[in-house]
């Protein structure tokens, strides 16, 4: 029944991976990661890590792959010209894949490592249960904790900046009918795209 | 099942995301073969956790999810700010810093 559910999720989760890389239209790439995070998260399931795969089902395959849709399908579903730009790179990016996974493989399982070969102990009830796992959080590990935290907080900031700035410079280097309320933002976002001079100005018009 | 079965898929995964990052030229895709590489990189980590009956390889895990949330969310902006500029969504064309 293990094995079963096993290779279920692998070739799911092996599946949605290959799709990923070889289909063309970065939307359907997008779906195909869905497919392959939620067989991944049968596969925690599998491993006693219940928690986690909530919150991969959740977090990864709730938030953040509706923040990618919402982003390709802004974009634009732009599909890839066929050209090779590094010749031989079809060929060539496959093969040191290869080569990666025969490298890694052998480092894994030629290490001599004392659980290759075995299932595990028999674990604890409540094994990566939300229980334990936040009381490990919040106990042994409450300075990852709140690192993690303050990492997500930057990245939220960091991307209101870099997505934001340029919607707020429009406006406001359009001319006159610009309201007061944006002029403020973007004379404060003004001095940072200055600095490259010329060519930061000449792309602005270019946009326009 | 033996946990190097789950080694193995681990590595087979992270090829696969890795071959992506070579194959692919739309930044986008290249960010979700990155996702897969870190996803590879996860499964590891909990299988380790569950062979050793030790669940800090299972917190890991979960920040290594909030790593990847991080990067996402800034790459995505430096996606929309690609576009927003009119730049090509190409990693072969875009080869400065400077927009």
């Amino acid at each position: 029944m293990e094995q079963v559910a096993f290779f279920a999720g692998a070739i799911g989760a092996l599946g949605g991976a290959l799709a990923v890389v070889a289909l063309r239209n970065p939307f359907y790439s997008v779906l195909a990661l869905i497919v392959h995070l939620i067989s991944l998260a049968g596969l925690f399931l599998i491993l006693y890590a219940e928690f986690i795969a909530a919150a991969q089902i959740v977090v990864y395959g709730g938030a953040v792959m509706v923040l990618y849709l919402f982003v390709s399908a802004y974009v634009g579903g732009s599909e890839e010209p066929i050209w090779e730009a590094i010749p031989g790179q079809r060929l060539l990016a496959p093969l040191l894949a290869a080569a990666l996974f025969i490298e890694v493989s052998i480092a894994v399982l030629g290490t001599g490592l004392k659980a290759i070969g075995e299932r595990g102990p028999t674990l604890p009830a409540g094994f990566g249960s939300p229980g334990s796992i936040g009381e490990l959080l919040l106990e042994r590990f409450l300075v990852v904790f709140e690192a993690a935290s303050m990492l997500l907080l930057i990245a939220a900031v960091g991307a209101i900046v870099l997505a934001g700035r340029r919607r707020e410079a429009g406006p406001g280097g359009a001319g006159g009918p610009g309201q007061p309320g944006e002029r403020s933002g973007a004379r404060r976002d003004q001095p940072s795209p200055a600095p490259p001079g010329t060519p930061g100005s000449g792309a602005e018009e270019v946009a326009r | 099942m033996a946990i190097e079965w789950y080694l193995v898929l681990s590595a087979l995964l992270f090829a696969v995301g890795a071959s992506g990052v070579l194959l692919r030229r739309s930044p986008l895709v290249i960010l979700l073969c990155l996702e897969l590489m870190l996803n590879a990189g996860n499964l590891a980590l909990v299988a380790f956790s569950r062979s050793l009956g030790n669940q800090e390889g299972q917190v890991f895990a979960l920040v290594v999810m909030v790593v990847a949330a991080c990067e996402v969310v800034v790459g995505l902006g430096l996606i929309v700010a690609m576009f927003r500029r009119r730049l090509p969504l190409d990693v072969d064309e875009i080869r400065e810093l400077r927009g």
